[in-house]
């Protein structure tokens, strides 16, 4: 047993209806108790779906255990057959029923529907949703597709994007435009939009495009082994990404790559003036490994960024995210536990963090800007705007988004000038909530003001036997509070190494000098 | 004093055949209760021991309000607990011993059962007394279940209460003991009305901290504050206590009816009862008449949720004008609900229990103008052109007694306004 209050990825099942509401023309029947039907409503509210996922459930209760069970299956499927016509089922168990261990998959073999079932087999003790989505993608490809003539033009299927993704939706415009730019067609995309008989003609594609490994990285590979489908390793997220996916797109198809990134603004943008205040801001990352690999090299080599820490929540991609770190220079953190991530940012007191809906809600307990890129994420990351991350909208987009959170350059700079000023000190928060600031009174000096909450770096004990003198832990609150965190960490650090039992203000600009950037 | 008993119709509902129906259930299961109920019971901390998909579930009903360090969680039962029972015991038992190790303030422990827990057997009867001995006199551990295949949403709280029934300590003062986890800003309005009428004692179960657990016993009168208590009425009358029957304090009406036959137990003069309540009466009538505009004649339709349905459409067709089509609950108890049914005027289809596409194709042909559902029929219902009201928020926001009176039409009007508002977008995308 583990105790856990937040859960990044939920069970397996929920994958699996993450593939059958983003497809069309296909039914789930899920044996699962009355009240698993709550997972609907991440699909109705979050992404704000039109319509009931396609998801029938046996819903079954206390009095239909002991035997009946099975019988209430067979019903649900026959029920669900007839109402809706799919072109193809597919049938498996939830936890509760996973423990009951009626067999959908002997079950619906002996009912003789006119369509094909897919059974699935997801084991809720051990794996978790996107094994769900990964699996069940490929049993629906290995049950339908097929081999078959290549299609005349040269064209791929892009797969991965499924139901809740996190920006999925924009993402198939954005990599549709990319393809059409160096006249390569798209074939199918799965399993957002498709029907399984475009399940069946995936084959004609001359290679597919692995949008997220995540959810269809299994059925990449059986397409390779059976269909000679080659598929792309690059996700393009951010410029540079981008470039090499052209590059390797353009090799799988035999064109000339091409990119028209007449669009494209985040380089011009990161290396205009204003960005110029980015440089060496400390960033932490997590969330799934894909959205985490993509976005450690976006933060360092677009953005300016120091990425000081990156991590995934998703253990089938922790050999690539521990490779990942080595290669920034930092520590891995593959772990599910919330709490855990939320110790790691507190001992490293990044500037900035790109993490899921969680990190969102840690940074703002420890005063930190977050940006999200990874589910999971919340109704507000289903934006009506157009917003994907890939290609070269989506690094305009990246460049906003983790922009807007930090206090931009000259708003900085003005913070830095004024910092002793009335109106502009720690407490008054930012200037776009003007409402809440608390003014200082004119004659209250600064040092009179009561320690704000976030700005409590002062406040703690220093490491070791390290001991601030009153002058220095005063010039210590001259520092902004956003950065007064790593400053005092620094400070200390330096006075350790050098032996040093009290800190001066001497001390303190002594290790403000070592550590300058 | 006729004035204090509504009037009932011609015939009422009490009588009616109810439709009862088997299949698809599209509901929440109890455990959605803790929710609310962590919030009420300031010093007890609710363990689900189930699966990922019950902390999922949590997670997903519990929005933002899961950052504040709430006091519930989950014991993801995994693996190696499938394998042999014995080891499972230990882990809770380890589990447990971590939790209150961090959380020194908690007084209470819930264990609270779900599917997977009920479906291998678990005895978290055993593991609450086992672990009550263990953590005593410091922390009291209890259990429940709020599995799906027991319990229907708000038949989570109905389990936690009637768990703690059978520990509350033995009086026989004469008392009166309101149950049901209400707001605070409504429990608060409660106590003030009766005691200004003079009813007294007034103690609440849940209380917000253990150690104000009220006792029970033969001179306890029992007042029913929600609808889905079944259980835990039962158990409050093993006790002795004696549940007082009453429309549920939802309106102006509701709550008069709902007050006056606590007062008429208590003695309390009619002139006096009116003293207390004319006031709050016409503010409430006032409030109500406001939103009642906009619901008068418009037909409305209960999908099975809370059962909280037949109330509220008691209230909303009297007071509000508005035409019942059918109202569906998960469960109807006609010992608990029958004062509603009287007042409901015959008519609407009464259904208990659920199979959804046919109850969906029953809607869709009705085409009401307000809907009642869950948030997994809510949206996928506006896009087919249907205006819905989602039910969940009705046992989140205060809507019992009088100042809550106008809110509570509120809620229901409000959808209707924002359709007519938008009506100009009809037709685009």
């Amino acid at each position: 047993m583990k105790l856990t209050v937040w859960t990044y990825e939920g069970p397996p099942h929920v994958g699996a209806m993450r593939v059958a509401t983003a497809m069309k023309g296909l039914h789930y029947v899920l044996h699962a108790p009355q009240g698993d039907t709550y997972a609907d409503l991440l699909f109705t509210m979050i992404e704000r779906r039109n319509h009931r996922p396609p998801v029938s459930y046996t819903t079954f209760q206390a009095r239909d255990l002991g035997g009946d069970t099975a019988n209430l299956f067979k019903t649900a499927l026959q029920d669900a057959y007839e109402r809706f016509k799919p072109q193809a089922l597919i049938v498996g168990s939830s936890c509760t029923a996973e423990l009951i261990q009626d067999d959908p998959e002997g079950m619906s073999a002996t009912m003789g529907l006119p369509v094909p079932v897919i059974p699935l087999e997801l084991p809720s003790y051990q794996r978790k949703e996107n094994f769900g989505t990964d699996e069940t993608f490929f049993q629906i490809v290995k049950a339908l597709a097929r081999p078959m003539g290549r299609s005349a033009h040269v064209s791929a299927n892009l797969i991965g994007p499924t139901g809740l993704g996190f920006r999925h939706r924009d993402d198939i415009t954005e990599v549709t435009a990319l393809l059409e730019e160096m006249g390569i067609a798209v074939n199918v995309v799965a399993p957002m939009g498709a029907t399984p008989a475009d399940i069946a003609r995936m084959g004609a594609a001359h290679f597919n495009v692995l949008m997220y490994p995540e959810h269809a990285e299994a059925a990449a590979r059986w397409a390779e082994r059976n269909l000679g489908q080659p598929y792309t390793r690059v996700v393009p997220i951010g410029v540079g990404a981008t470039h090499d996916f052209i590059a390797e797109v353009a090799k799988l198809a035999g064109v000339a790559p091409k990119a028209d990134d007449s669009r494209l603004r985040l380089p011009w943008y990161s290396r205009s003036v204003d960005s110029t205040y980015l440089t060496g801001k400390r960033v932490f990352l997590f969330g799934d490994a894909t959205h985490v690999k993509a976005m450690a090299r976006v933060a360092r080599d677009e953005m300016g960024f120091e990425v000081v820490g990156l991590g995934c929540y998703n253990r089938e991609y922790a050999r690539d995210i521990r490779a990942l770190a080595k290669e920034y220079g930092v520590e891995a953190l593959v772990t599910e536990d919330y709490l855990e991530v939320e110790q790691t940012i507190e001992a490293l007191a990044p500037e900035m963090i790109l993490g899921t809906q969680m990190e969102r809600h840690i940074g703002k307990r420890l005063g930190i800007p977050c940006a999200v890129i990874s589910a999971p994420v919340h109704v507000q990351d289903f934006p009506a705007r157009y917003s994907p991350v890939m290609g070269w909208e989506g690094a305009n987009v990246i460049f906003d988004t983790l922009v807007h959170p930090l206090v931009m350059g000259l708003e900085e700079h003005l913070l830095h000038m004024f910092r002793e000023d009335f109106e502009f000190h720690d407490e008054a928060g930012a200037s776009h909530h003007g409402g809440a600031a608390r003014l200082r009174a004119l004659d209250e000096s600064p040092t009179d003001e009561p320690e704000p909450e976030m700005a409590a770096a002062a406040a703690m004990p220093a490491e070791g036997n390290v001991v601030w003198l009153s002058d220095a832990e005063k010039e210590l609150k001259k520092i902004p509070f956003f950065v007064r965190g790593k400053a005092k960490r620094n400070t200390e650090k330096f006075a350790l190494e050098k032996g040093v039992t009290q800190i001066s203000v001497e001390t303190l600009y002594e290790a403000k000098a070592h550590y300058a950037r | 004093m006729k004035d204090f008993v509504p009037q009932p119709p011609e015939a009422g509902c009490r009588n009616a055949p109810v439709l009862k129906e088997r299949g698809q259930r599209e509901v929440f299961c109890g455990l959605t209760g803790i929710i609310w109920l962590h919030r009420k019971m300031q010093d007890a901390f609710f363990l689900v021991v189930g699966s990922r998909t019950c902390a999922h579930l949590l997670q997903s009903a519990a929005g933002v309000m899961i950052f504040a360090e709430p006091r519930f969680g989950t014991a993801i039962l995994e693996e190696k607990d499938l394998a042999g029972l014995a080891c499972a015991n230990e882990e809770l038992d380890r589990e447990v011993d971590r939790l209150l190790a961090r959380r020194p303030d908690i007084r209470q422990l819930f264990l609270v059962g779900s599917c997977p827990s009920e479906v291998i057997k678990l005895d978290l009867h055993r593991a609450a007394e086992r672990l009550t001995e263990r953590h005593a006199p410091h922390v009291r551990v209890l259990n429940y279940t709020g599995s799906g295949i027991e319990t229907t949403f708000t038949e989570g709280e109905d389990a936690c209460l009637a768990a703690m029934v059978p520990t509350l300590p033995d009086t026989a003062e004469r008392q009166l003991l309101l149950v049901g986890a209400l707001p605070d800003v409504v429990e608060d309005q409660a106590m003030a009305l009766l005691r200004d009428m003079g009813v007294s004692p007034v103690r609440c179960l849940p209380a917000h901290r253990a150690a104000e657990t009220p006792g029970v016993g033969a001179n306890t009168l029992v007042a029913l504050t929600q609808p889905f208590l079944n259980e835990t009425a039962a158990c409050l009358e093993r006790r002795g206590a004696r549940i007082l029957s009453a429309p549920f304090p939802f309106g102006e009406e509701g709550t008069t009816a709902w007050l006056w036959t606590i007062a008429q137990e208590f003695g309390v003069a009619p002139d006096s009862f009116a003293r207390v309540t004319d006031a709050p009466r016409a503010r409430a009538r006032k409030a109500i008449a406001a939103a009642a505009e906009t619901l008068r004649d418009k037909s409305i339709f209960f999908f099975p949720d809370s059962q909280l349905e037949i109330p509220l459409a008691r209230f909303l067709t009297r007071e509000c004008g508005m035409k019942a089509v059918e109202v569906g609950a998960p469960f109807i108890n006609k010992q608990i609900v029958g004062p509603d049914l009287d007042l409901l005027a015959e008519g609407p289809v009464i259904s208990e229990g659920q199979d959804v596409d046919r109850q969906l194709d029953r809607c869709r042909a009705a085409r009401p103008d307000l809907t009642v559902c869950g948030l997994g029929l809510a949206n996928p219902l506006e896009a087919e052109g249907m205006a819905t009201k989602w039910a969940i928020e009705l046992v989140f926001t205060p809507v019992h007694l009088y100042e809550q009176a106008g809110d509570l039409a509120g809620l229901f009007a409000r959808p209707l306004r924002r359709r007519a508002l938008l009506s100009g977008l009809e037709g685009a995308a």
